[in-house]
């Protein structure tokens, strides 16, 4: 087996000897420290040994060793202990549970921030070293290590269970796992085009990820919505930037280069989503991405369709970033004027009125409708309050040109 | 989000402050880098000597003319940094209220994004 190959094994078996661990000892924190230390030692080890007849059986054992040896040796903490310790015995079968879920439902606790859940997440269920994980968010590994350290103390602290919540509030922190998965994609998404070979790809293992909580769930239309809204959206990854990291808007993409295997099952699954009674945010956003990928031709987008979905997404998740997008879908249809009365009612939002994103489409709106002065003031202004130089550089381009 | 916090110093306010107000100052920074360290938000701090000690470099007919004393002269200089790793700009503005330079008038304390890093980050 190769090394890649290994590595992808080890990935996937992670949250599954965690999961056989936490159920049988508790500790949380102590069991995934341990899992990390066996999955290092197999890392090392396998490459050059060859695999063990049984991978998962070997990573729980040697986890299972160092856990023993990390409570012997925390004398103060064994006075505390609930368990007895006394058997050395490790068991060569564990129990064939997928706790996957729980364990994501762990380390989505609502005590902590979202930069915490996701550290917690990429390393207790996507098996990322601390190390690879502070690269991707271009962060040292003593501040990664630090977060990850006190995420855990957290989740001890408000003593949660290693089980699956009930009823309302399984599908609150549902809905917890679901946007830490959607933030590690658009941390993917959006990460500078730094062609670091070192960066593990953050978008790859969201899907990665979603598609684990997809295998186990294959009936929420929310979860359904959100792989596919990440397949779709990652499908375009290849035309949205130029060879100079420029940034490419959708309406100029070269459609001949959008992913399309990544199209035709992301569809599939947009569809499939929405079988249920009730429709949730991503599955919407899956719809609206599904509208534009059919469209071969820019010209050829279907965007009352586009516009309709934003309406029901406004009304369900009201939220000024879903207004600025109907506004543009409603001037695709309407004209400029349409979408522009739209913005203006985003005005009396403090946060919103100085928002770069807001500038920015109401800049393209006003160039739509001629004023080229307006536009390039709005574009301008945009270009300033944008934190990505990629932007900057598009939006100043978008003034220049105006500028002739 | 990655924020700069800066810390612009006024040495004629820093020079007016008594022994222990300069102790206590001191010990405010240590305890609130210590905090920073703990909840995995630091990324790097650091601070420089007196202004007084700057040099300005030009560089003219390819020359370059290096003229001692700062860029600006004004009555608060940059006296260091806070590189910070944080959820939010209103979590970078929670932090930088905690500086203890934030009580002291003529002290600055200001928050601004990050847009682009390179380099070592294991500083």
């Amino acid at each position: 087996m190769t090394a890649p190959a290994i590595e992808d094994l080890l990935r996937e078996l992670t949250p599954q000897v965690l999961g056989a661990l936490v159920r049988r000892y508790g500790r949380f924190e102590g069991c995934e420290d341990a899992v990390q230390e066996a999955v290092l030692a197999a890392a090392v080890q396998w490459p050059a040994q060859g695999l063990p007849d049984n991978p998962r059986g070997w990573l729980t054992t040697v986890a299972s060793r160092r856990l023993i040896d990390q409570v012997r040796s925390d004398s103060a903490r064994r006075e505390r202990e609930e368990q007895v310790w006394a058997s050395e015995v490790v068991p060569d079968e564990v129990p064939d549970t997928d706790d996957t879920l729980v364990l994501l439902f762990l380390c989505c606790h609502p005590t902590l921030t979202a930069a915490s859940q996701t550290a917690l997440t990429l390393r207790a269920v996507g098996g990322l070293t601390t190390a690879e994980i502070a690269r991707a968010f271009l962060v040292p590994e003593a501040t990664l290590a630090a977060r990850i350290s006190r995420a855990k103390q957290r989740v001890r602290a408000a003593g949660s269970r290693f089980e699956l919540p009930a009823g309302p509030e399984r599908e609150e922190r549902l809905q917890v796992v679901l946007h830490v998965l959607y933030l590690i994609f658009n941390e993917g998404y959006t990460a500078s085009s730094g062609t670091d070979l070192d960066r593990v790809d953050l978008a790859t293992e969201a899907i990665r990820l979603t598609r684990m909580v997809h295998a186990q769930l294959p009936d929420d239309g929310e979860v359904t919505g959100l792989l596919a809204l990440m397949l779709l959206t990652h499908s375009r990854r290849e035309a949205r930037t130029t060879a100079g990291g420029d940034l490419v808007p959708l309406a100029e993409q070269d459609r001949t280069r959008w992913d399309a295997e990544l199209i035709a099952e992301g569809l599939e699954l947009a569809k499939s989503s929405l079988g249920g009674t009730e429709l949730g945010t991503y599955q919407l956003q899956a719809a609206i991405a599904a509208t534009h990928a059919v469209a071969t031709d820019p010209a050829d987008t279907d965007w009352r369709q586009i516009h309709a979905l934003y309406l029901v997404l406004e009304r369900i998740a009201p939220n000024p970033m879903v207004t600025l997008n109907r506004a543009v879908a409603l001037a695709e249809i309407e004209g400029p004027e349409a979408g522009l009365a739209v913005l203006a009612t985003l005005d009396a939002d403090e946060r919103m009125a100085r928002h770069h994103r807001l500038l920015s489409v109401r800049a393209h709106l006003l160039e739509m409708a001629g004023d080229t002065d307006g536009a390039y003031e709005n574009f301008r202004s945009a270009a300033k309050a944008t934190a990505s130089i990629a932007e900057q550089r598009y939006l100043g381009a978008r003034a220049r040109k105006l500028r002739g | 989000m990655k924020f700069l916090i800066s810390l612009h110093i006024n040495p004629a306010v820093l020079d007016a402050l008594t022994d222990e107000e300069k102790a206590g100052l001191g010990e405010g920074h240590g305890r609130f880098i210590q905090s920073l360290k703990d909840s995995g938000e630091l990324i790097l701090t650091q601070a420089l000597v007196d202004p007084s000690q700057a040099a300005v470099v030009r560089v003219r007919n390819s020359q370059p003319v290096v003229t001692d004393g700062p860029f600006l002269e004004a009555k608060e200089y940059l006296g260091g940094f806070y590189l910070v790793d944080v959820e939010d700009k209103a979590r970078a503005v929670e932090l930088a209220s905690q500086i203890p330079d934030a009580s002291i008038d003529g002290l600055g304390v200001e928050v601004r994004q990050v847009m682009f890093s390179d380099g070592q980050l294991e500083a």
